[in-house]
């Protein structure tokens, strides 16, 4: 569980945080969503202390991170898992260097056992077959599943997905969403997710928190999402009349109109009564 | 005012590095790694550059020696001091700022732009221990060693040239070259040697750690690194001049 309060952060003049709270759940995916600019991107960073906030505290399962030393942050960023926006790989080395560098570091298993691991996560993310390639000769979104891959590799406490979908075929952004919601589950993991993904938040949004300008503005999950009569976030969320329809048939069957085995016709002449 | 920032910066930066390996094995391997890339990599142009030095040397010693009262020895006394006392350690140090020094500031720099340092940092590794040290450390074993080096090959490539001109013939060269020949003068080099090492290895480091912004900081700090190293590394070598050899 990561509790934050009141976190404030501003670039010179730009307030781009202005007094965040909310409370990541462990077992959770936990997903931040919001506009382009929202602040989505430096709140993830000032949670895991790669910005300083101005101001207000973090506290991960009761220790506070924001009074914590360098050498203490140290030891707990051992059980943080982090995918950058970027992805981050590290350029010199192949994906399979990329993905086992956090177990030569901190690992004390057999080489063998090693490369084990390694290939399992590879496996896992979709990608067999790319070990002895380097990031400059994979895809936009084989580096973000190489990313998903060493974050996760250790198996860490913590996980942070910078848009884990973004730049992936919807296909395989279901595959990334269901490995992220099996892992977290299976280690109660404390998951963070930015994401502008509409089926991510829909499938896996366990505990949303909607950013808008730099504020929190709605909080939910992705049942209540499709309820919520906050305005910015049905903006938000529903931007294309093919999402709105989704929305307004999601709504009638949940107001129990609308049973599966009922033929098309039927449904949309009952939902524009409804309407 | 920003000059003492970036100064702080830098001594921050400096005791940054001494921490707790957190994997000795991983920091050898890229200690490894850098002295690769530092001293091998180098090893050519340092080579190079070093015969034609002692060789130019040589010939125009021979060029400014008109008066016969003068034995034509000395051309190897002379080829043999400049290239220890100054050829070897100074230029060859400053032509490996550029060389060493923007490879340093280019790759930190990329690294920190494409946020590889930050996903280091993530991971709980000192980054300034893992990536900074071992170039420090790699620098200031590879480069006393290329500058011997390059004394021996000045010195060769003097005798090469002042033999194949015809101005003097082995015999005379290497008398000359034994002629007074004071031990001291090769300690001092190294000394310098290893203050220009650390130069040119954690300034640019500071640059390209430091890094802002995206490609083109990249290009900026890593010209700007050479010129500052360049600059500091001249005022170091009068400083040490006047400091160990002043009588
Ligand atoms: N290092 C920085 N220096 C100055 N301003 C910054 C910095 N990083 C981010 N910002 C500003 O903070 C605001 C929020 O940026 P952020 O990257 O968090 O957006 P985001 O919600 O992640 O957007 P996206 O969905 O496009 O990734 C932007 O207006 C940006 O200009
Ligand atoms: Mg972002």
């Amino acid at each position: 569980m990561i509790e934050f309060k009141n976190i404030k952060k501003s670039f010179g003049e730009k307030v781009v945080l202005n007094d965040v709270s909310h409370i990541m759940e462990s077992g959770k995916c936990n997903l931040i969503i919001g506009t382009s600019g929202s602040g989505k991107t430096v709140l993830q960073k000032c949670l895991v202390g790669l910005f300083e906030p101005d101001s207000g505290e973090i506290i991960y399962d009761g220790v506070n991170f924001t009074d914590m030393t360098e050498d203490l942050r140290k030891g707990l960023r051992q059980q943080i898992g982090m995918l950058f926006q970027g992805s981050a790989l590290f350029d010199s080395m192949t994906v399979e260097e990329n993905v086992m560098f956090p177990l030569d570091m901190f690992g004390n298993m057999s080489s063998s056992k090693k490369r084990k691991r390694v290939n399992e996560v590879l496996d896992r993310v979709n990608l067999e077959g790319a070990n002895k390639k380097f990031p400059a000769e994979i895809s936009g979104g084989m580096k973000k599943r190489v990313g998903i891959a060493r974050a996760i590799v250790l198996n860490p406490k913590y996980l942070f997905c910078d848009e884990p979908n973004s730049g992936l075929d919807p296909q395989t952004s279901m595959v990334i969403d269901k490995l992220i919601h099996e892992i977290t589950k299976e280690f109660n993991m404390t998951t963070v997710i930015n994401t502008h993904d509409m089926n991510s938040v829909m499938e896996i949004g366990e505990n949303i928190l909607y950013m808008f300008e730099g504020q929190k503005e709605w909080t939910g999950n992705n049942e209540e999402i499709i309820f919520s009569k906050n305005d910015k976030l049905n903006e938000f969320i529903f931007a294309s009349k093919f999402l709105q329809d989704a929305k307004d048939m999601r709504m009638l069957e949940a107001k129990g109109i609308i049973a599966d085995d009922r033929d098309m016709e039927e449904m949309l002449k009952k939902g524009e009564e409804i309407k | 005012m920003t000059f003492f920032t970036d100064f702080g910066r830098y001594l921050l930066m400096l005791k940054g590095m001494f921490s707790r390996p957190e994997n000795m094995k991983m920091y050898w391997k890229e200690f490894m790694h850098q002295c690769n890339d530092i001293g091998i990599g180098s090893f050519g142009i340092v080579s190079i550059i070093s015969v034609f030095i002692g060789a130019v040397s040589a010939v125009q010693t021979a060029y400014q020696l008109v008066s016969p009262l003068i034995p034509l020895e000395t051309i190897g006394t002379v080829v043999r001091d400049t290239v220890i006392l100054e050829f070897a350690p100074t230029l060859i140090c400053i032509v490996l700022a550029g060389v060493v020094g923007s490879k340093i500031a280019s790759e930190l720099g990329n690294m920190r732009v494409s946020e590889q340092i930050d996903a280091l940092e993530i991971m709980g590794i000192n980054t300034k221990a893992y990536l900074i040290l071992p170039k420090i450390i790699a620098a200031m074993i590879t480069i006393p060693m290329l500058v011997i080096i390059s004394m021996v090959l000045g010195i060769w490539g003097g005798r090469l040239a002042a033999v194949a001109s015809g101005i003097v013939s082995t015999d005379t060269f290497d008398r000359g070259l034994l002629h007074g020949f004071i031990p001291y003068n090769v300690t001092f080099a190294l000394i310098k040697a290893y203050t220009f090492a650390f130069i040119i290895s954690s300034i640019p480091a500071y640059f390209g750690y430091h890094v802002k912004g995206g490609a083109l900081e990249i290009g900026r700090s890593s010209t700007k690194s050479v010129v500052v190293s360049c600059i500091v590394l001249l005022f170091a070598d009068y400083a040490l001049s006047q400091l160990l050899l002043s009588h």
